[in-house]
């Protein structure tokens, strides 16, 4: 929230009124998309954290945690790109596990652009398009009416501040903590993924039917002899795309559902956004983020 | 720092970009293969639930901590507790875990 105060007072101090008409900033958006991201940026901050003990684990440098975090910003990716670069894997292998993890982002992608307001240009729309994860996704999609660019704009300086200082922070942390609790948080990651995919198979079947193919698939690539000298880059590809086509062969989605999943997903998001928001509350200081809220309402 | 990294980042972020930046510029009408739709929705937890299973076992310094911690998280998960919840407590099963191995071996 201190954050927050600080970035409004920043945008009241700089042009006050120059350029209304031509160049016209709807700054009241803008702070709006703020404040909307801090839930989603306190997230970040624990699964970025979780990263980048990850990484350092690997044998990477915190700077390189912190790099990688800054250019991508997608968990799940970033996760499989660090044994790929630790082994020295194929350019190739990195290339294909990203575009098959990320492939997702095209889809939230589509349906944000279908929602894009007029004065959201193609030019703003590619410069603004690596902000665009699961839960970024959700807070642009739920928005009644058309997408703007200052809220979409306004949506993405925190999370990825907290995407970036978590990752670092990590890193650092997991050179210089002990070495029993450095093991022991290696777990964290794993943890939280396993936190996305349980609810949702435990309420769809065929998501489940989804998870526990893929899982099915993996082991065979662990465990199994001639399997094994796959590389796991590669091995995560065809766990993928094998568990999610067959899947799909099996459980299609009806045409209407496509839009209702994607609202319903992003409802979710925002759910369990407003969920940390409490938890946050309780942590700060409760009556001064009470008077906002009421002001905000 | 090695080069080889720098053209590893640049490779992912490339990839990465690219995805997320063709379609929101380029396109703006809706994908209508319900097939494709299907894939594209069931991908995530494909992806996510090959990567932690079997890695999360390897994921600490012994297979019984690491059990045990996936464990604890897959219980809270159920109960649909939120993400720092279950990742924090499966840490701290996993760390107790070790820390009783230690004392056990020694």
């Amino acid at each position: 929230m201190a954050k927050n105060k600080s970035f409004l007072n920043k945008n009241r101090n700089k042009k006050p009124t120059a350029n209304i008409t031509k160049n016209y900033f709807n700054k009241s958006l803008f702070v709006m998309g703020l404040k909307n991201s801090v839930p989603v940026g306190l997230g970040y901050l624990s699964v970025s954290f979780a990263f980048g003990i990850f990484a350092v684990s690997k044998g990477m440098k915190p700077i390189e945690a912190l790099l990688i975090s800054m250019f991508n910003l997608t968990s799940a990716g970033q996760l499989a790109a660090v044994p790929i670069i630790a082994s020295g894997g194929k350019f190739i292998e990195l290339a294909l596990t990203e575009f098959i993890i990320n492939i997702r982002y095209s889809l939230m992608s589509i349906l944000l652009a279908e929602k894009a307001d007029k004065n959201f240009t193609a030019k703003k729309r590619a410069a603004l398009s690596f902000g665009i994860t699961d839960e970024i996704f959700a807070l642009g999609y739920l928005r009644n009416g058309s997408l703007k660019y200052e809220y979409f704009f306004g949506l993405l300086p925190i999370p990825y501040f907290c995407w970036s200082i978590g990752s670092i922070l990590g890193a650092v942390a997991g050179n210089i903590l002990p070495q029993i609790i450095i093991s022991a948080l290696g777990i964290m990651i794993y943890a939280m993924f396993t936190a996305i995919v349980l609810p949702e198979a435990k309420k769809q079947k065929a998501v489940a039917f989804c998870s526990l193919l893929s899982i099915a698939l993996s082991l065979a690539f662990y465990y199994i002899k001639f399997l094994k000298a796959v590389p796991a880059g590669f091995a995560l590809i065809i766990c993928a795309v094998a568990a999610s086509v067959i899947s799909a062969l099996i459980f299609p989605k009806k045409d209407e559902e496509e839009t209702e999943t994607a609202k319903e997903t992003a409802e979710e998001i925002t759910k369990e956004l407003k969920e940390e928001v409490k938890k946050a509350e309780k942590i700060t200081k409760p009556k001064k983020i009470k008077k906002q809220k009421e002001k905000t309402n | 720092m090695s080069l080889k990294f720098y053209i590893y980042l640049f490779v992912m972020s490339f990839v990465t970009f690219l995805i997320r930046m063709i379609p929101f510029t380029f396109l703006n009408k809706k994908i209508k293969s319900r097939f494709l739709n299907s894939v594209l929705f069931y991908m995530p937890y494909a992806v996510l639930a090959a990567m932690t299973v079997p890695a999360v076992f390897y994921s600490t310094s012994s297979v019984y901590s690491a059990a045990f911690g996936f464990a604890v998280a897959i219980i809270l998960s159920f109960l649909k507790k939120s993400l720092i919840t279950v990742a924090l407590c499966s840490s701290a099963g996993a760390l107790a875990v070790e820390f009783l191995i230690s004392v056990i071996l020694k």
